[in-house]
């Protein structure tokens, strides 16, 4: 059987306190997952996941080169900026980019995105290096904003509970 | 890809199902490990097993009663940090969705193009 993970979910685990790792299986060669992570025209069509509109995709993929990425959000109009310096890249296979969000000067994190492809699907691994716990949390905790919480589970309900 | 230790934090000890079920036990009150062995049905090494762990990140405290040991719930260090993973799983899952639709168009172009090759 294969490894690569074929749920359509993305899963995220904190393998160490500065650090988020998320991973997904995608049924398409690498070689075309890395064109979405990589041509700002193909970007624009996901990064937002319909929460907003994508105002500024600049990308200068080479080491050295920047990128800036900008959203305007649906609910409540405001402006979501992150940018960052590329620091790796092997085409096809990984894009390494520093990534600082303009809410929180500062707080520098590194991007690893790895693909591995076996039997024409691909195994995406997006490692998110923070400075420190405060800042990984920091991150993590931003995703609240959106207000799309989900559905509470067995595990939150139990925390709910003792508060 | 080197596994996390399920005992690095709070998180990654919750993923196991059966300490989740413990958790869910001892949200109800503090209990001894007999109590959890009769609910979960289960044989009492693996629960101890799965209590050290959840003793580990701290998500169960215990004390000594008399002779008993009672086994009780702290949900402070998963609250926070779950809210926050589940929240942020949510968004990748979408912004993944996004880009499913974008791979399909990039494969049935690449196709296109191959079968005007031959």
């Amino acid at each position: 059987m294969s490894t690569v993970t074929s749920g359509r979910s993305a899963k995220v685990t904190l393998p160490a306190d500065d650090q988020i790792l998320v991973t997904r299986g995608f049924a398409a060669p690498k070689h075309l997952v890395y064109r979405a992570w990589t041509e700002p025209e193909l970007v624009r069509r996901w990064w937002t996941a319909k929460r907003g509109t994508m105002t500024v995709c600049d990308m200068d993929v080479r080491v050295g080169g920047t990128w800036r990425w900008v959203m305007v959000t649906n609910e409540g109009d405001f402006e979501v900026a992150f940018h960052g310096e590329y620091v790796e890249i092997v085409p096809d296979e990984k894009i390494v980019s520093s990534e600082e969000y303009e809410g929180m000067p500062g707080a520098t994190a590194v991007n690893t995105v790895t693909l591995v492809e076996e039997d024409g699907r691909t195994k995406l691994t997006l490692l998110t290096q923070h400075k420190n716990k405060a800042n990984r949390d920091a991150h993590l905790n931003s995703g609240m904003e959106d207000g799309l919480q989900d559905a509470l589970d067995l595990m939150e309900e139990v925390a709910v509970s003792l508060a | 890809m080197a596994r996390a230790a399920t005992t690095a934090d709070a998180f990654n000890a919750v993923a196991e199902p059966r300490r989740r079920q413990i958790l869910d036990v001892l949200a109800g009150g503090e209990r001894p490990v007999n109590d959890l062995v009769v609910l979960l049905g289960l044989a009492q090494p693996q629960v101890s097993k799965h209590l050290r762990v959840l003793r580990e990140v701290g998500l169960v405290d215990v004390t000594d009663v008399g002779r008993q040991r009672m086994y009780r719930l702290n949900g402070t260090p998963l609250k926070n940090i779950h809210d926050w993973v589940k929240a942020y799983e949510q968004t990748w899952s979408e912004r993944f969705d996004e880009l499913d639709v974008v791979l399909e168009e990039l494969k049935k172009e690449e196709g296109d193009v191959d079968s005007d090759e031959r």
